[in-house]
């Protein structure tokens, strides 16, 4: 537990004093706050010509703010992680490998679990931060109209989830190489195909397009963005997660074995 | 201490190691010497379990380094040949991280970095992160790390890599102090650090195991004549000739034409033959001078050279 907990704190502060941190958390918070006030603007706009003109009124029956701001918000949110969250783990075992700490990290008296959930665990609290930065927000929405409490809070414990999961993939991607720029791509790569995998459901046969569906990222967050916290979702996150802290697990160990 | 049994090392089809055997006592220091790629680094990365072996056994401490990795850890300092560090912390700060992962206790983390600091001279860059520091100055700060949790057993793959020659002097005065107490292991490739440093030496070469013994007896096992070094100053034909008579000269040869005529000959002796008060009477009688007759050991470097093309004792 010490030794997480160690693991985790410096990998944490590496992020900050390599400078990592700040440049990935300012460009996520950038491109949301930019996007939520296009998506705020044109809710605004919206409402405004509904209040003088009838006509708009009658073609949007319900303008709701949780329908048109949080709900799409959440969507681009989710987007931004995709892009982002590789760039975050690519290093976090990567740059051990190329630069030969991993001989001393590994040959200190601690368990690969606790290396990795500790790595992993550093991700972690720099995407919290990230997220909890975006709060800001979500306030402006409280401030101006009433959106519905209970979509916010699941809609974030949603993209907690995702975010998690991404990272659990990137960690383990980064495991894989001592290149950083294949860490990242692969990461992305592969989250790209999760993400999508969804919308191809349409043109293959019931069924796969089924199992493609419960496989993917995206219908697995938009019920949480509904507000709806369904155990099948949350169950399906952390296998993800658990997955690929397991694959992780044996690729650090194969490691050794190949020396 | 440490006890090594028929290890052998395979990456893919080439080679690292081949079955080789050795064990260190407690207390002692033992040089690990080999040309490049001999299998110096692969049986250190063997014996800190973090890479396995092929075949065969090794313990550190009683622990068996693939079984009980984790205690094997616990009790091992390493300092890998490259010495990664990681650039981007304060050098205490990062001696603060080592010491919590080895398990120093809690409240003694704070006088362990401090003493640890002092005794490997790294207060002057206690504010400097390792990404700034100099050669030396990192390969103080590894062993440094390997120190930090006063462990039994030290593996030190080419400690002295970079130090100014002062440091290299307090450094194996460490390693010297800390025999005794500590098991340590060390490659280098520095022949008169194994003989200052060291009770045993290894000798290695393309991965087998060439010779293991002290470094004194080393030299005289490979000792088949001695040789004895003279300056003269008289002609050379004459004096090679005239040496040559003495009973229990094998061969002498000119070494080098030295200034004002004084020139160096090596005198070889037969075995255990003893010429040292036959040679001066000749050189007075016939009016040379003699300037200077010394025995010639068979230096370290000899042996190991020998060693390494030869690849037997005789
Ligand atoms: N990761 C690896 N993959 C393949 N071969 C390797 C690897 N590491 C070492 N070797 C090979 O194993 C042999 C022994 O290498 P090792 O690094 O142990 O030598 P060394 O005695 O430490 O040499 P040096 O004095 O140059 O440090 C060499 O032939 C080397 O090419
Ligand atoms: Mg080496």
């Amino acid at each position: 537990m010490r030794n997480f907990f160690l693991i985790f704190l410096k990998e944490f502060r590496t992020y900050f004093n390599s400078s990592i941190a700040f440049v990935v958390i300012t460009i996520f918070l950038v491109l949301s706050g930019y996007f939520f006030y296009n998506i705020f603007a044109t809710f605004s706009t919206l409402s405004f010509q509904a209040m003088t003109n009838p006509l708009v009124a009658q073609q949007f029956k319900e303008l709701s703010i949780t329908e048109m701001v949080v709900r799409p918000f959440f969507g681009n949110l989710s987007v931004f992680m995709l892009i982002m969250l590789p760039m975050l783990t690519m290093r976090i075992f990567s740059e051990e490998k190329k630069s030969g700490t991993i001989e001393l990290l590994l040959t200190y008296p601690v368990r690969d679990s606790e290396v990795i959930l500790g790595k992993f665990a550093g991700c972690l609290g720099i995407f919290t931060v990230m997220l909890i930065l975006t709060l800001p927000c979500f306030a402006l929405v409280l401030v101006f109209g009433e959106p519905e409490m209970g979509v916010i809070v699941s809609g974030y414990f949603g993209l907690f989830l995702m975010g998690t999961a991404f990272i659990s993939l990137g960690v383990f991607a980064s495991s894989l190489t001592e290149n950083q720029i294949v860490a990242a791509v692969v990461s992305f790569g592969f989250l790209l195909i999760f993400f999508m995998m969804g919308f191809s459901a349409g043109f293959a046969s019931e069924r796969i397009g089924n199992i493609l569906k419960h496989l993917s990222f995206m219908p697995h967050l938009s019920n949480f963005a509904k507000g709806v916290i369904d155990t099948e979702d949350v169950v399906y996150y952390l296998l993800f997660i658990f997955f690929c802290i397991f694959l992780n697990m044996r690729s650090l160990e194969s490691k050794r074995w190949r020396g | 201490m440490i006890e090594v049994e028929n290890l052998t090392k395979k990456y893919g089809s080439a080679r690292g190691i081949d079955d080789v055997t050795f064990t260190v006592e407690k207390g002692e220091v033992l040089g690990f010497l080999g040309p490049n790629g001999a299998g110096k680094t692969t049986t250190m990365r063997i014996l800190t379990c973090f890479i396995p072996a092929t075949s065969g056994k090794a313990r550190v401490a009683g622990y068996d380094v693939f079984e009980d990795a984790l205690d094997v850890r616990k009790r091992i300092g390493y300092l890998p040949e490259s010495v990664p560090l990681y650039t981007d912390m304060l050098v205490p700060v990062y001696l603060e991280f080592v010491a919590g992962l080895k398990g120093v206790d809690r409240r003694d983390i704070k006088n362990r970095v401090a003493k640890i600091m002092d005794d490997c001279g790294l207060n002057a860059v206690s504010k400097k992160y390792i990404g700034e520091l100099s050669k030396g100055y990192r390969q103080r700060t590894g062993l440094a790390q390997a120190l930090i949790n006063d462990p039994e057993v030290l593996i030190l793959d080419e400690p002295t890599i970079g130090l100014d020659p002062k440091q290299i002097i307090d450094i194996r005065g460490l390693i010297k102090n800390l025999g005794g107490r500590r098991t340590v292991i060390l490659s280098t490739h520095i022949l008169p650090e194994v003989s200052m440093t060291c009770q045993r030496v290894i000798i290695i070469n393309e991965g087998r195991l060439v010779a293991v013994d002290t470094p004194q007896n080393l030299t005289y096992q490979l000792q088949r004549s001695q040789q004895i070094l003279i300056r003269v100053k008289g002609p050379e034909k004459e004096i090679i000739s005239e040496l040559s008579k003495i009973n229990g000269v094998s061969r002498i040869t000119a070494k080098e034409n030295g200034v004002n005529g004084i020139n160096a000959y090596l005198v070889e002796l037969k075995k255990d033959m003893d010429v040292g008060n036959d040679i001066p009477p000749v050189i007075v009688r016939k009016n040379w001078s003699l300037y200077e007759m010394r025995p010639v050991g068979m230096s370290l470097e000899d042996i190991f050279i020998k060693l390494v093309t030869e690849e037997r004792i005789h």
